[in-house]
């Protein structure tokens, strides 16, 4: 059943999980470095590996991003909470259990207004976010869908386990109807634009450091009930949250009105074909017996602590970016374009290094933008600071280059050739500011352009483009075309 | 040699009378002479325990002992993670595995220099009350070797009424350090909670659990005390206060003088259940305390009745949690079923294979008590008895400095006696369960010889948390007055073993 028709019949019901691996330099209950990408298994110490006898020690930095993370969702903060042990057995849980919290979370009841593309505003209220352990990841090798079922065998690397993580947990998000998929990745995408101004979380979702899960469910159109849901997992980049949304809706209102009922389970997210497929059976009945874990004291953080991080917190980022959209005087499709790119950041900062507003822009959403997309990565990712880019915004300025050779000053200074300045000297593109030697080149163009000299004498300013062209030709692109036009007109009239 | 006391001993280095080798040497041979009938012992350090004698003598040669107890030997109960010593805590399912860190318990004892004898015996997971849990066959009673010498603690307990080693390490969750001293005419000590680090004692109710001194007298306890004792950051319920004082209180008490200590005894733990003999030495001791001027006054701890119900459930229920990562996927016994088994199926065929009854039992009961629909009834409920038993304690302590009470209801019963009843097993700890659900500290001292079977029986002092060193002073004070009466210790009427006394 198509999208349209499933809204037709039925009212969606989203939930979202996001889990957030902090970027604290040691893990959650240990000393164990977190670094990513480090040899299999060597990040691990008898507490993250659960061996007999080792205890947890709570990670202070973790707790402070935890609270950090609450209070910028509008959350309140616990003045008393505990981790509890959530239990249930699986290979790469080293001790079978894992260290969360269950009816204690450091903070709860909070909202974040998700502002939509058309500039609407969805309040997504906030249930909880809590502390947790992460596990050691499986790799599970041989069969064909790398799943552990029909693996050969299974491979666990436990650097990953006791990585700190936040647990964020929406509300039911209810009444969203067609727009459920934008919010839901439009939520995903400002929680992520938060996380990154706390600079908790690298939140790179590719990396695994942000993750979400998707529950939805639906009923049937007004009815005001809650369907049965699925919590889709493998949901690993913004765009798959926003499918996700969508593939369940229809599958759902297949199967319901198809007179058939929704099994509560949790489904695997396909990023190749878009689907999503069964994982394993999920029922309420799955008891994961939580108690209070006897080996951490209760954390009690002091309201003066609380209120001393509230007043740290940076500045919501949508105050922020209508702050920055009045400063800079752009119009809300610039803005948009800018936020969308991934940019916001980088502008303000070529700005505060000395670009006007509008270069600022075009630079990063033209020029390196492209360089971005050729080289498939983003654009903060690019080996140019915003310091460079007002560098060559200055150096235009000055007239010492062009727009074009400006492109060629950027190409220097991505392939690593020093500062912009640098570039312009090494490749020697700056501009000839000799009026001797452009006149040479006018006199030289109009002499072998005698017809086009002609009209320009009898009034026809606008042919002075072709005359333009070919000084700038013999100049090797290395004049000012204002300046270049002057000397023309200067000699023809 | 062997029978002398630690702070004989480390006299006796001190003054070069001996060296750590010859004193180590001595309780090897002891170990090898009569363990075979004691079974005290899981694993013995020989190798190990002669280089630290060794490294002890170089450095007091050098003028440079690293503590009071630098060179004398002691033996450490399996539960403990001990670098490079098989660790097994009396399962089959951690068999063979070898720590690679030490327990704080075990690097304080290294750092003060103390030579590690061995592992000691004990119930499985420290679960047990007579140590005939352990899969690796029963320790006996050196007063009478067809007898249990208490648990879960048996294997440290009978190791020093064997003179197998001059100090040990225990572990008491409900009395597992307590009962077997009782039983084995040992003294032991459960620490306030927190007062000993417990990164590296193997889990079995975390909430409960405290590692502590198991030794043949009240000083050589304190002088232990001291070196185990302290806050540690691996551990975040150490309590971060120095173990000083303990010695201290000991030497103090030893002048037997017990003027205007106010001693409590509790109304709830005595009387029916307990052996005659018990009550009888446990009354003529307050009589021999009144003689030393100290005051008794009765109290009632009127949820003590509660207690033991409320920690058969805490602890299984923590104790369930603890077990789960014994799962064959990293460490320990893998048990591979036939065909094409899942993780799953090799978990399940492991775990089967490699805890005993009591275990499962244990899992089993705390599993049900935390599930979903029970968690309130069960451990909820619990937890609320443990409010009002601190309570009761928090009253009783406004009346008393110490509370008193036997250590165990009887002396040591027949091997094999109460293994099918897990039941009357579970009693033995009634009275020294309190204190661990309180968090408060316990000793158990010898009071005599009950008079029907002619075996030890215990007397169990408790104080406020953090107060331990008043167990030191009223523990050394009452020894001193029976030493005194008996004319020599208790310890020194064990009945001989293999031949080598």
């Amino acid at each position: 059943m198509n999208f349209d028709e499933a809204l037709a019949a039925f009212d969606p019901a989203m939930g979202l999980e996001v889990h957030v691996e902090l970027n604290t330099a040691t893990k959650m209950f240990c000393g164990c470095p977190t670094e990513f990408g480090a040899e299999p298994n060597t990040q691990t110490c008898p507490t993250c590996l659960g061996l007999p006898g080792s205890l947890p020690v709570v990670n202070g930095k973790g707790v402070e991003s935890a609270i950090r993370i609450g209070l910028a969702l509008n959350c309140s903060i616990a003045e008393w909470c505990r981790f509890a042990r959530k239990n249930y057995f699986y290979p790469d849980m080293p001790k079978n259990f894992q260290t969360s919290q269950y009816d204690e979370p450091i903070a709860f009841d909070g909202f974040l207004d998700v502002e939509l593309a058309d500039g609407e505003v969805v309040r997504v209220e906030i249930e909880r976010a809590h502390m947790e352990e992460d596990t050691g990841k499986s790799t599970h090798v041989g069969g064909s869908t790398g799943r552990i079922h029909g693996a050969d065998y299974s491979l666990v690397d436990y650097n990953r386990a006791g990585i700190p993580l936040i647990e964020i947990v929406t509300r039911p998000i209810l009444g969203t109807r067609e727009r459920a998929p934008e919010v839901a990745k439009a939520y995903v995408a400002q929680l992520r634009e938060i996380l990154l101004g706390l600079g908790v979380s690298d939140v790179r979702m590719e990396q695994g450091s942000m993750r979400c899960d998707v529950n939805l469910s639906l009923a049937p159109k007004d009815s005001g009930l809650l369907g049965t849901r699925t919590e889709t997992k493998n949901v690993n980049s913004l765009r798959s949250v926003e499918r996700a949304v969508r593939f369940e809706i229809s599958r759902h209102a297949e199967i319901l009105s198809g007179g058939g009922s929704i099994l509560q389970e949790t489904r695997h997210f396909h990023e190749d074909t878009g689907i999503t497929t069964s994982g394993r059976e999920k029922s309420d009945a799955e008891d994961y017996r939580y108690f209070p874990e006897p080996d951490l004291v209760p954390i009690a953080p002091s309201r003066e602590w609380v209120e001393q991080l509230r007043s740290e917190l940076p500045e919501p980022p949508r105050v922020r970016r209508a702050r920055l959209q009045e400063a800079w005087g752009f119009s809300d499709l610039e803005m948009r374009d800018t936020v969308g790119a991934g940019a916001l950041g980088l502008v303000e900062e070529t700005i505060a290094a000395g670009a006007a507003p509008q270069a600022a822009r075009k630079w990063w959403l033209g020029e390196l933008a492209r360089r971005a997309n050729e080289d498939g990565v983003e654009v903060s990712a690019l080996p140019i600071t915003p310091a460079d880019v007002a560098g060559v915004q200055a150096l235009v300025d000055a007239k010492t280059i062009n727009d074009k050779l400006a492109r060629e000053v950027f190409e220097g200074v991505l392939a690593g050739e020093g500062t912009p300045a640098d570039v312009v000297a090494k490749r020697g593109l700056a501009m000839v500011s000799d009026d001797g030697a452009l006149a040479e080149a006018v006199a030289t163009a109009i002499a072998a352009n005698p017809d086009v000299a002609d009209k320009i004498r009898e009034g026809k300013v606008a042919a002075a483009g072709a005359l333009i062209g070919e000084v700038m030709k013999l100049m090797r692109g290395k004049a000012d075309a204002a300046r270049v036009r002057e000397l023309i007109l200067e000699s023809l009239t | 040699m062997i029978t002398r006391s630690a702070a004989q001993l480390a006299a006796a280095l001190e003054s070069g009378e001996t060296t750590s080798a010859q004193v180590t040497e001595a309780f090897l041979n002891r170990i090898g002479a009569v363990d075979g009938d004691v079974h005290a012992f899981l694993q013995v350090d020989s190798d190990g325990a002669m280089a630290a004698a060794a490294a002890s003598d170089a450095r007091r040669a050098a003028g440079a002992p690293a503590s009071a107890l630098d060179g004398v030997p002691i033996a450490v109960k399996d539960v403990l993670a001990t670098q490079g010593i098989a660790t097994t805590c009396g399962s089959k399912i951690l068999q063979g595995w070898v720590p690679p860190y030490d327990a704080t318990v075990v690097a304080r004892l290294k750092a003060a220099g103390l030579p590690i004898l061995g592992k000691t015996n004990m119930d499985e997971f420290a679960m047990g009350s007579s140590t005939e849990h352990s899969a690796y066959g029963p320790t006996r009673n050196p007063w009478d070797l067809d007898r249990i010498p208490g648990g879960s603690g048996g294997g440290s307990a009978a190791a020093i009424a064997a003179f197998e080693a001059p100090l040990a390490i225990g572990s008491d969750t409900g009395g597992s350090i307590r009962q077997p001293g009782a039983v084995t005419g040992t003294v032991g000590v459960k620490p306030t909670y927190g007062g000993v680090s417990r990164y590296g004692l193997i889990a079995m109710a975390n909430s409960l659990d405290q590692a502590g001194p198991v030794t043949g007298s009240v000083l050589d306890a304190a002088l232990l005390h001291e070196v185990i004792g302290g806050h540690d950051p691996l551990d975040s319920t150490s309590i971060n206060a120095p173990a000083t004082g303990f010695v201290e209180a000991a030497k103090q008490g030893a002048n037997g003088d017990l003027s205007g200590v106010k001693i409590g005894v509790i109304t709830e733990l005595g009387g029916e259940g307990y052996q005659a003999g018990v009550l009888a030495r446990f009354n003529e001791s307050l009589e021999v305390m009144v003689a030393a001027g100290a005051q008794i006054v009765e109290v009632s701890c009127p949820s003590f009745v509660h207690a033991l119900a409320a920690y058969y459930l805490i602890m299984p229920s923590e104790a369930s949690s603890n077990l789960a990562r014994f799962d064959a996927m990293r460490y320990g016994l893998r048990v591979t079923p036939d065909g094409d088994p899942s993780a799953e199926d090799v978990m399940r065929a492991t775990r089967d294979a490699g805890f005993g009854d009591e275990v499962k039992r244990r899992i089993i009961l705390g599993t049900y008590a935390l599930s979903s629909g029970y968690y309130d009834a069960y451990y909820g409920s619990a937890q609320k008895v443990r409010t009002l038993i601190s309570r009761d304690f928090e009253a009783a302590f406004a009346q008393a400095d110490v509370l008193v009470s036997p250590t165990a209801p009887t002396t040591a019963f027949k091997l094999g006696e109460k293994l099918d009843d897990p039941l009357s097993m579970y009693l033995n700890d009634i009275a020294t369960i309190p204190a661990n659900l309180a968090g408060v500290p316990g000793m158990s001292l010898p009071c005599g010889l009950a008079d029907e079977d002619n075996l030890p029986a215990g007397f169990q002092i408790l104080a406020p948390a953090m107060q331990d060193a008043r167990l030191y002073r009223v523990g050394a004070a009452l020894e001193s007055l029976l030493t005194k009466q008996w004319g020599g210790r208790l310890l020194d009427r064990v009945p001989e073993l293999g031949g080598a006394r």
